[in-house]
């Protein structure tokens, strides 16, 4: 497919892998943010065309992975309503809670439907009136225009049956949360590329500065990645921290104004609690005060008690790159996808998963590492 | 999670009562439905970089050329200077 496939080429990857060799003089350490990043990572090898100067840890990017377990419960709990028809896209029917998954509750005879778009649900709240349907808008800022636009049209139709259940994280927030963390290594990140094709990079000017650290936004094919890389490491060396756009053809610096538009009219920014991480102060959004009818939480009161992660799980560690996930006793053995203890073994996008699909594991006798056969079980 | 896939905007949907403009989406042969509500300027033709039934973006096609052509040129001028 046109701009994607020629972004995947190996010959033009291994000439910007030599450009990045010739840039890298010292060790330096670079966070990709978004979950959608580590799997092309991991995927497609990337770490092994990188000089041994670069290391590249996992960010926190995976909206899936970090929703916290309560939500998770709450989601379940409010599927399992009688005459409830529960909305959510693919990825969080896995995601386990407490003791079981949306698709578990399925299973056992709960109307939980797969969507592709938030406006499918709303297309459902139409076609069964006398049913309530809740949608699970889970997201970073790249969903937040799309869940924020189907809130507006059921509103604007008077869709009453219609709520959502709102698990929105932004980015910003969680990159000073890692920044001002005292264990922190990071010299520079690679920005989400979709999250800034809605929000553009102005609000990353004043964390680069603050903090001193180069911010490249980077999209999401082999290329992408290694230009990023090539950027970040070429500022490094320089001594420059700037925000810069690698991901040119799709983000401009102001971003997409209709649609920061439509998400300040609908949510606000408001507290939110990342599973693995805590709550970080202004990280999330919540609907606004015109839309709160909508909100599937205050709808659907149900009770959810406070839940305790695995203490066996390190993934507070890993989704603050302190941690590779092999480091952890329990990957790939007490921890795999099917049966995950925590947050980043959870999605394809998080750091684990990625790490046990691809069987990426250390090098014997060595600092780096190699890809070796996916782990048996 | 944040997917967006570049496809490329074929048709637009005019239906009389729309809250919002509508395009049809060629994915490499597969077509799909796409809200253009927050990309107003797409036209047919366009590349539009779509994210769970938005159009998030319209591809900027000289700006997608510059990597490669970077490449090339510093290519040539490896070939120029010799080994």
């Amino acid at each position: 497919m046109k701009f994607l496939d020629e972004y995947r080429e190996s010959a033009t990857a291994t000439q910007l892998a030599r450009l990045i060799r010739e840039t890298a003089h010292r060790p330096w350490t670079l966070m990709e943010v978004c979950g959608g990043q580590t799997h092309t990572i991991v995927k497609s090898g990337l770490m092994d065309l990188l000089p041994s100067e670069i290391t590249l840890v996992h960010g926190p990017g995976c909206p899936v992975c970090v929703t916290p377990v309560e939500l998770i419960d709450k989601s379940i709990a409010i599927a399992a309503l009688p005459g409830t028809i529960f909305c959510s896209f693919g990825d969080m029917l896995r995601v386990p809670g407490s003791s079981k998954s949306l698709l578990d509750v399925k299973a056992s005879g709960a109307d939980v439907r797969i969507v592709y778009s938030p406006l499918d649900a709303v297309k459902l709240a139409r076609a069964y009136p006398s049913r309530e349907i809740v949608f699970f808008a889970v997201g970073f800022e790249t969903t937040a225009p799309a869940n924020a636009m189907a809130v507006w049209q059921a509103e604007r139709e008077g869709i009453r049956n219609f709520s959502v259940l709102v698990a929105h994280v932004l980015v910003p927030p969680a990159m000073e949360a890692i920044l001002a963390s005292p264990n922190c290594r990071i010299h520079a990140f690679l920005a989400a590329g979709h999250v800034c094709t809605v929000m553009g990079w102005e609000e990353y000017e004043p964390i680069s500065q603050r903090w001193h650290v180069p911010i490249v936004v980077t999209g999401f094919e082999p290329l992408d990645l290694l230009e990023g890389v090539q950027m970040a490491v070429a500022q490094l060396e320089q001594g420059r921290a700037e925000v810069e756009n690698q991901y040119r053809r799709a983000v401009r610096r102001e971003g997409n104004r209709p649609a920061q538009a439509r998400i300040a009219e609908v949510f606000e920014v408001a507290p939110r609690k990342w599973r693995g991480i805590g709550e970080i102060p202004l990280s999330g959004l919540r609907l606004r005060e015109r839309y709160r009818a909508f909100d599937a939480e205050e709808r659907f009161p149900v009770g959810v008690g406070v839940v305790e992660e695995s203490s066996e799980c390190i993934a507070g560690l890993v989704l603050q790159g302190l941690k590779k996930p092999f480091e952890c006793p329990a990957f790939g053995t007490r921890c795999t996808p099917e049966f995950p203890l925590g947050a980043p073994m959870v999605s394809s996008e998080g750091a684990c998963a990625a790490y046990y699909l691809y069987g990426r594991r250390p090098c014997e006798g060595s600092e780096s590492e190699l890809p070796s056969a996916a782990p048996s079980r | 999670m944040c997917l967006a896939v570049p496809g490329k905007l074929v048709s637009l949907i005019e239906e009389e009562g729309l809250n919002f403009r509508r395009g049809k989406v060629d994915f490499g042969g597969v077509l799909k439905e796409v809200c253009l509500a927050y990309t107003p300027e797409a036209a047919v033709g366009d590349y539009v970089l779509v994210h769970v039934g938005f159009s998030l973006s319209v591809v900027d096609q000289a700006e997608a050329q510059k990597i490669f052509e970077t490449l090339r040129e510093m290519e040539q001028l490896e070939e120029l200077e010799g080994p």
